[in-house]
């Protein structure tokens, strides 16, 4: 049977970023570095995806749906933070409405720095994130 | 005689159980790999279909009600009983009722969960059936006005290949194809593509497992579907007539990437006009004139 690595299924979820790191994952889409390769799909559905990709800081208005989006997902799951707002609130974490870095709502599996993050280091960021994602799936064998 | 039909029925359903979801897998990977080519990327490995599955087995599987999980076994269980009932050689009706059954249960499975794209899914499930049963239903008839025959293995066995007296309900029928292989511009309950303004239409409630057991369904969907498609060009008479169906087969999964990949997604109500007054007028025009001509 092949490795669970072998098919990340990814979910975007856009916190409130300024769009910048969002257009960088749609990047990683496209022909020029074209993530299918690796079997990544961008899936909407957080009950088909192994992999979250958040970007932008949570806030008051979202983290409900941030918590419930990764509450949706199916074990074993990974979760990374797309940029530095994602990772600790970035330029926007001074502002009344923000809470700070995904971390403030639900585990954190990678970070990925940057503004915006590049594509190659999104994609590097995945990798990292199929390596966790292995090593949930083999901590949920020894479970069962 | 009587014998060898029955030794020839069973090698078709066992051959059919165990290599169809290979070839069914391996023809979505092809797909795949075609399909970024089209688009200028180099696409996944040909096995990944393969992998795909053997990823969703292995997550926890989350149900929203027992019933439908038990509903998603049913489908897959129809769509095989419709393959052995065709691979056996047995009635095309009962294939094409067979087949009907198990949509009718995939929509059940997405009306059983509380979500409204599972719901909107299933609704148009329901209107796409509406588009491609009668066209399924004339193909039945019109096998039997120009071989005499609803039995495969006696449509098999008739003087010529069937798509000489029905050439334009073979032209209906790849039309219509779209809508059951999940692809533009029909795919409008659910697309073979990740995104869709409907989350995952009638899957978008089905995890891990559940989803698998869909995948590999659909995996023997498709190897029907093309026997279908063999079945008007084969002859047994004729030999080389089965090495065209196979080729044809191939030739018209490949159309369907390019139309998928050339075409956008319809609404709804174009999709049934398009296949009322084109496809299933295409259809009846067919088999009229192969009643009084033939
Ligand atoms: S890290 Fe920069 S580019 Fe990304 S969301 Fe924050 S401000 Fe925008």
């Amino acid at each position: 049977m092949a490795d669970i690595t072998k098919s990340p299924w990814i979910m975007h979820y856009d916190a409130s970023s300024c769009n910048g790191c969002d257009i960088e994952v749609l990047a990683c889409l496209t022909p020029l570095y074209d993530v299918e390769r690796f079997g990544i799909i961008n899936t909407g559905n957080p009950k088909h995806a192994d992999i979250l990709l958040i970007t932008g800081s949570v806030n008051t208005q979202n983290q409900e749906v941030v918590k419930q989006l990764y509450e949706q997902m199916p074990e074993p799951k990974v979760v990374v933070a797309i940029g530095i707002c994602a990772c600790n609130g970035g330029v926007f974490k001074e502002c009344y409405n923000v809470l700070g870095g995904v971390d403030k709502v639900i585990p954190v599996d990678v970070y990925v720095p940057g503004c915006a993050a590049r594509p190659q280091s999104i994609v590097d960021g995945v990798v990292k994130g199929l390596g966790v994602l292995k090593e949930k799936r083999e901590a949920m064998k020894k479970k069962a | 005689m009587a014998n060898m039909t029955f030794i020839w029925a069973v090698v078709g359903v066992v051959a059919y159980i165990i290599l169809a979801p290979f070839v069914g897998g391996l023809l979505a990977g092809f797909d795949r790999k075609f399909t970024a080519h089209m688009q200028g990327r180099k696409g996944p490995p040909v096995l990944q279909p393969f992998f795909d599955v053997s990823k969703l087995l292995k997550k926890e599987i989350t149900v929203v009600n027992k019933g439908q999980r038990f509903l998603v076994v049913c489908f897959l269980l129809f769509i095989v009983i419709t393959g052995c009932l065709f691979f056996a050689g047995l009635d095309l009706l009962m294939c094409f009722f067979a087949l009907t059954t198990a949509a009718i249960f995939l929509v059940l499975a997405a009306y059983s969960a509380h979500s409204a794209y599972s719901h909107m899914g299933a609704q148009r499930e329901l209107l796409q059936m509406l588009c491609y049963e009668p066209i399924i239903l004339l193909i039945a008839v019109g096998f039997y006005v120009a071989t005499d025959s609803f039995a495969v293995t006696g449509i098999l066995h008739g003087t010529v290949s069937p798509i000489v007296w029905l050439p334009l309900l073979f032209i209906a029928f790849v039309m219509i194809l779209p809508a059951k292989l999940g692809k533009s511009p029909f795919d409008i309950s659910t697309s073979h593509h990740a995104h869709q303004e409907i989350v995952k239409g009638v899957t978008t409630e089905l995890a891990g497992g559940n989803l698998a057991m869909v995948e590999i369904a659909h995996w023997y969907e498709d190897v029907f579907l093309l026997g279908v498609i063999f079945l008007f060009i084969a002859n047994m008479n004729h030999w080389w007539t089965i090495i065209l169906g196979v080729i044809v087969c191939l030739v018209v999964y490949f159309i369907q990437t390019l139309i998928d990949n050339t075409c956008a997604r319809v609404k709804w109500n174009e999709m049934l006009r398009f296949t009322w007054l084109v496809a299933i007028a295409l259809g009846v025009t067919n088999v009229i004139l192969v009643y009084y001509l033939r």
